[in-house]
Formats: C-alpha cells, sequence, structure tokens
C-alpha cells in the first residue's frame, strides 16, 4: 500500500510534467505538421534561463520570465525560420528543427559548460508538505503539480472560450478552410509555435531544479515526449493529457513491480529454466526494461490505432 | 591573376601549416585521449580533459620525457565503443604510442582486444591502452593484456574498501547498479565481499538499472526504503548517480549512500546539503587528504587547480599515470611503446602525496594507496561551492587492497 500511494504520487507529479512538455508539442504537431525535435530543447533552455534569472532577481521572476524568453525566441524562430524552410515541405522542416535542437544543445554548452548548474528549488518551497508512511512528499512537487493543472486548465480555457481558440481548433482540423475564410493562419502559427515553446518552457523551469540542470536534460527528454504526442493522438489535448499521466505512472510503477515474464508464465504451470529457448529474455525483470515500456507501446498503437488514444487524424 | 595570386597564399599557407604541425609532432609525446565529450556523460569527459590537461602542463614543466614534452589529443567517442575505435585507428595511423581512456568498461574491453589486434600485426608501430578509469575486474584478470595498464583499482579491490567501511550496525543494505559490464562486476563483487567479510549483512536488494536512461529515481526510492534497507551501495557515476542519491535526499529516506564516484564533477552539486553525513565516497584522492597528512605541497597543486578552474580536483591519479609515463619513458631510453610497456613493470613511484604506488607485472594493475572520504560540513576544502566537502574518515594503504589475480599474460615474443 505505501509503495503505491507514494509511486502513485510520484507518477502524477512525472505524468504532469511531461504533460507541460507534450502539450505544446502536440499542438505544433497537429497543426503545422512539424515534428518539431528541437520542442525539448526549449524544455532546456527555459531551465538554464530561469537558473541564470533567479541569481538576479530570484526564481518567481524567472518562472515568469523564462517562459517568456522562449516563447520570444520560438516566435522569431517560426517567422524567420520555419516559415521560410516550410515551402520545401516537410522533410526540410524536420531536418531544420532536427538541426536546430543539436545547436542548441552545443551553444547551452560554450554558454553554461558541460556539468549541471547549480538550479535548486526556491527556499520557500523547499521543505516536506506531508509524509505518507514515512516518506517526504516536497512540497516542491505539490507546486509542480499545482503549475500543471494551472496550465491545462488555461489552454483549455482558452482553446474553448475564446475566439482565438477558435480559430486554432479550426485551423488544426482544417488549417486550409480557416484560411480561406480569411484568417491570418501564418500569423495563428506563429502564436502557436510560440505559446508551444513557452509552455516547453515553463516545463523546463519547474522541472530544471525537480531533476538536474545539465546539457544532456533534452536529449534525454526528448524521445518520450514525442511517445506521449503520437500515443495521445493528433489535435487532442485530452489525449495527450491522458497519455502523459499513463506515462508518467508506467515508467514509475514498472520500477516497482520486479516480475518477468518467467514469473508471469508459471502462473501458467510452465516453469521457465536456463534450458528454456529465450531463457534469458524471459527472466529479465519488469525494472529493468521499464523504460522501453513507452517506446512497446507506442508501436503497438501505431500498429493497432494508429491515430492514437483520442486523435482526430491518423499520424 | 588575382585568383591565382589566391591560390598560391592558399596553398602556402597550407603547406605551412601541414609542415608546422610536422615539425611539432617531432617534438612531442603524442597521448591519445578518448572518452565521452558529448551526450549524457559528457561532464565526466571533459572534467577528465581540463585536470588531465593541467597536470600535463605541470609533467611538461618538470621537463617531461627524454626532453620531449608529452600532448594531449582528444577524440570524443560519445560513449560507444565503435568511436572509440576510430580513435584508436586515428591515433595509430599517426603513431601515437599512448591512448587514454577512463569511461566505460564496455569501452575498455573493445580497446583492449583492438590493440592487442593492431600490437600484433603492426611490430613497427605498436601502442600503449592507458587505462585511467574503466574498472571492470575482468579487465586485469581473465582479459588482461601485455598492453594495458590500469592505473585505478579495480571494481574488487574498491568493493572490498567499500563492504570494510560499512558500520557494524548496517545489516541490511540494497544494492542497484549500471546494466552494463561494470555495473554487473560492481554487483558480483560487492556480493562476493559481503559474503566473505560480512556475513551479518543481508542483501535485501540487487537491481541493475539501464545505463544513463532514468531521469527521476524516485520510485526506487520507494522500493528501497519498503525494503528495509539501512544502506544503499552502488557504482553508479555520472547522471546515475547524482540523480539517484538527489532523489534519495528529497524523499528524506533514512538510508547511507556507499558510493565509488559521488565524488566526481556533477555529484556534490546534486547531492546538496541533505546529504550531509550520509554519502561516503571510495576515492583515489580528495582535496581534503592534503591538509589532513599535512602534505603543503600537494595541497598547492591541487588548490592552483581550484583557483584556475571553477570545479574541484579529484583525478590525482592521473597526475600518477603521467608521472609513471615520464619514469618508464626515460628508463626506456626511446618513445618505443614495446619498451616502455616493459619498463613500466614493477615500477614502483612515490605518489605526490607520499605513498608508495607499484604498478604489478603480473596483470599490469596498479596498486595504490585509497580513500573513503564523507560528505560533511567543517571541511578545509568544500566541493563545488555546496559549503560541505569529503573529509578522509579512512585510508587504505597499496598493500592492504593488493587482491591476486588470474591474469595470464601473453607477453611479445622478439621485441
Amino acid at each position: 500500500m505505501e509503495v503505491f500511494v507514494v509511486s502513485l504520487l510520484n507518477g502524477l507529479v512525472y505524468g504532469m510534467l511531461l504533460f507541460m512538455l507534450a502539450s505544446g508539442l502536440t499542438l505544433i504537431l497537429s497543426m503545422m505538421g512539424v515534428l518539431n525535435f528541437a520542442h525539448a530543447s526549449a524544455y532546456m533552455l527555459g531551465a538554464y534561463f530561469a537558473y541564470t534569472i533567479s541569481l538576479y532577481i530570484g526564481f518567481w521572476p524567472a518562472l515568469i520570465v523564462a517562459p517568456l524568453l522562449c516563447g520570444l525566441i520560438g516566435a522569431g524562430l517560426e517567422m524567420w525560420g520555419l516559415r521560410r524552410v516550410h515551402r520545401n515541405g516537410h522533410i526540410a522542416e524536420l531536418l531544420f528543427t532536427f538541426g536546430l535542437a543539436l545547436i542548441i544543445e552545443k551553444g547551452v554548452q560554450m554558454t553554461w559548460g558541460l556539468l549541471p548548474v547549480p538550479y535548486r528549488v526556491p527556499e520557500l518551497l523547499d521543505f516536506p508538505l506531508f509524509r505518507v508512511y514515512g516518506t517526504q512528499f516536497p512540497a516542491y512537487r505539490a507546486f509542480m503539480l499545482v503549475i500543471s493543472a494551472l496550465m491545462f486548465g488555461a489552454i483549455w480555457l482558452a482553446l474553448t472560450r475564446t475566439r482565438i481558440g477558435l480559430v486554432i481548433q479550426a485551423a488544426l482540423t482544417h488549417p486550409d478552410m480557416a484560411s480561406a475564410l480569411g484568417h491570418n493562419v501564418p500569423r495563428i502559427f506563429t502564436l502557436v509555435f510560440a505559446a508551444g515553446t513557452a509552455l516547453a518552457g515553463l516545463a523546463g523551469v519547474i522541472g530544471g531544479n525537480y531533476q538536474v540542470t545539465e546539457p544532456a536534460m533534452a536529449f534525454t527528454m526528448g524521445p518520450i515526449v514525442f511517445v506521449v504526442v503520437v500515443f495521445g493522438g493528433l489535435g487532442s489535448l485530452s489525449g495527450c493529457f491522458i497519455a502523459s499521466i499513463l506515462m508518467g505512472l508506467i515508467q514509475t510503477f514498472a520500477v516497482v513491480f520486479d516480475v518477468s515474464l518467467a514469473d508471469l508464465l508459471s502462473k501458467f504451470g510452465f516453469v521457465v529454466t536456463s534450458s528454456t529457448p529465450f531463457a534469458e529474455l524471459l527472466t529479465v525483470t519488469l525494472p529493468r526494461v521499464g523504460a522501453l515500456l513507452p517506446f512497446l507501446m507506442m508501436v503497438l498503437i501505431l500498429v493497432f490505432r494508429p491515430r492514437g488514444l483520442m486523435g482526430t487524424r491518423d499520424t | 591573376m588575382q585568383r591565382g595570386k589566391r591560390f598560391t597564399a592558399f596553398f602556402a599557407i597550407l603547406f605551412a601549416i601541414s609542415f608546422g604541425g610536422h615539425a611539432w609532432a617531432q617534438q612531442t609525446i603524442k597521448v591519445a585521449y578518448t572518452d565521452p565529450l558529448s551526450g549524457p556523460f559528457a561532464q565526466v569527459g571533459d572534467a577528465n580533459l581540463k585536470q588531465m590537461q593541467y597536470i600535463i602542463d605541470y609533467i611538461n614543466a618538470k621537463g617531461g620525457a627524454l626532453g620531449k614534452k608529452f600532448e594531449l589529443v582528444p577524440f570524443d567517442n560519445k560513449s560507444q565503443p565503435s568511436d572509440a575505435l576510430l580513435a584508436l585507428k586515428s591515433a595509430t595511423d599517426q603513431n601515437m604510442p599512448f591512448i587514454m581512456q577512463c569511461s566505460g568498461s564496455n569501452i575498455a574491453a573493445a580497446l583492449i582486444d583492438a590493440v592487442n589486434k593492431h600490437n600484433e600485426r603492426n611490430p613497427d608501430n605498436r601502442i600503449i591502452y592507458l587505462n585511467c578509469g574503466a574498472v571492470a575486474t575482468e579487465l586485469t584478470n581473465e582479459q588482461c593484456s601485455f598492453w594495458h595498464f590500469r592505473f585505478d583499482l579495480h571494481v574488487g579491490m574498491k568493493a572490498e574498501v567499500m563492504v570494510r567501511a560499512l558500520p557494524k550496525e548496517v545489516t541490511k543494505v540494497y544494492l542497484i547498479n549500471q546494466d552494463y559490464l561494470f555495473g554487473q562486476s560492481v554487483q558480483r563483487d560487492v556480493k562476493t565481499f559481503l559474503a566473505k567479510l560480512r556475513p551479518d549483512v543481508q542483501v535485501v536488494g540487487d537491481e541493475l538499472i539501464p545505463l544513463g536512461k532514468i531521469k527521476d529515481f524516485s520510485p526506487y526510492i520507494t522500493k528501497i526504503k519498503a525494503s528495509g534497507a539501512q544502506a544503499l551501495l552502488t557504482g553508479n557515476w555520472g547522471p546515475d548517480m547524482n540523480l539517484l542519491i538527489k532523489a534519495g535526499v528529497d524523499a528524506g529516506a533514512d538510508l547511507r549512500y556507499y558510493t565509488f564516484y559521488a565524488h566526481l564533477a556533477g555529484g556534490p552539486t546534486a547531492i546538496g546539503v541533505g546529504g550531509e553525513n550520509r554519502v561516503l565516497a571510495v576515492m583515489s584522492f580528495g582535496e581534503n587528504v592534503a591538509p589532513e597528512i599535512g602534505n603543503t605541497e600537494a595541497e598547492a597543486f591541487t588548490k592552483a587547480f581550484r583557483d584556475k578552474h571553477k570545479f574541484d580536483f579529484s583525478a590525482a591519479g592521473f597526475r600518477t599515470i603521467f608521472e609513471y609515463l615520464q619514469a618508464a619513458v626515460n628508463k626506456a631510453g626511446a618513445v618505443d611503446a614495446t619498451k616502455i610497456a616493459f619498463a613500466m613493470e614493477d615500477l614502483t613511484i612515490k605518489d605526490f602525496l607520499g605513498f608508495e604506488t607499484k604498478m604489478r607485472k603480473d596483470d599490469h594493475q596498479l596498486i595504490s594507496e585509497y580513500f573513503v572520504g564523507t560528505f560533511k560540513k567543517g571541511v578545509k576544502y568544500d566541493a563545488e561551492g555546496t559549503g560541505l566537502g569529503w573529509a578522509m574518515t579512512a585510508t587504505i594503504l597499496a598493500k592492504d587492497v593488493d587482491q591476486p589475480n588470474s591474469c595470464k599474460m601473453k607477453r611479445p615474443t622478439g621485441a
């Protein structure tokens, strides 16, 4: 029970962090069809900006300023970079963002060095909020949950209750029609790209001190975010939300259950010994392959339900 | 005409560069150095590189060897054996007598194999592999090679030190290691020494994790807590070490951490104040060793690095490597890999802290003193500006880590 509750909480925190990252990417991907490889780089930039800003004016202003900076960079990239590249098709866009991710990583290495920077949780939130069966639950994790929940609410309201949200939704599903009706679709693209990047930046601000702020953080976070987006389905924020939480929980619980395929088989009276074919594979325990599970699920969903959990279009 | 002139100028410059480079090559003893300089483990390679450069500058100022200076040539291997082999190829193509590698025993195993083959096929262009930190026990036992010299204690020796450092009241331990040659080696050796030296200790959990893939270790901490373990024993390095302890400290787990690499770059920052008196590291050197034993010369040497760079000096072992090279090259009287390798065998040197060290002839494993450090407040030199640093709680002399080996070395004939 203890393990279950603590793992549930940890899974939720990680899932919500994933969601903050993935929500921006899902908007960008479904609207513009751009598989933005540099998305996780914005996450990293957010963390580094927040670190630098918090050195001068503290963590709280950084919480606002760092995502804004990321958003500005995103807007600039879209207007002067992606839009030009867009004419040459999706492959060019893909390569553009891929190159960008590498450049940003190198740039971060050159600016802040290869070592992790001491970006710490603000003192105001650096205390255990409550104890579950003797395990401390840091207040900062609760703060992360609150921020991401607020953000989910804000995006949802913006998309469903505002005029610009309506236009974005229209452009999500019928980009050509929205354009034909006289909406400035390129400007919406810029807006969405900037907003998506800012969200990733925000995730970086609160994720950077929860994990460790170092130049490899984009590289390690990138693939899992793609899995979430594909799994959740294109054009669906709620699908993305469910997928994020699911991935967070799966990765957390996979660690806790020390079972292998062999254990499963023995339930059916089939005993695996070292002479059984594929014995090595069958006796690998779940924690050792936990990190692979999301990718396995992505492959499965692509085969059996290509549009993802709640997607409106095929991937 | 203009164009022609430019071409001439271009080729003149090109010629000057290549000629100049060639002339330079004659004067230095090149040491190829390959480690991850990009990717998740870049911080490790980068920290090593900076410390090595500092040491080489010092050794060169002391006259190098045979009147020649040492020169370090870095190659990024991105933590991939295949890239390390490319580095080896470049090194042998340029006739470098040494290749050095520290991080990743799987890479080391590939390098030993490739160096063996190369040296067998090219008797007049041989290369020595200097191992500065790939410590899987096998490398100087089953896989030992005449061309491989290891300058850090192997896992078996470190595991013995770690197990001996376990206090009497700890009876339940949990093992977490990285799922590759090195981690599996730690897993096996720690268990062997626990069974031999501390039969009262029960291993309540034993786990391998994928190398460099996990971002949040909180689930593991939950599991470790549930197992009732009092101490966590781990050989993890890089982010796998830093994130693991950070997660434990954040969850307020009542654990002691026994590590091989908590003291390396990035570790103290990630651990923070919450790790006070909880984290121990089995280390070859710490900045507080010199002041504690009152060696002012060694203290000045480490302090100079600290003043110049933003991070701590942890790599005294690298200085020992270059002192061995200096002595061996001088003894061999020529920059010739085979002669140097023979000269290195059974060489003894007093390291800069004043302890006796020896390069064992039968397995080419360095035997040196080792330390156990505890992360705490009130030390002379703190680590990474955290206010806490490594206080030496135990010093183990070379003769006490001298474990037997099972190496059957093949020596070159007709050399």
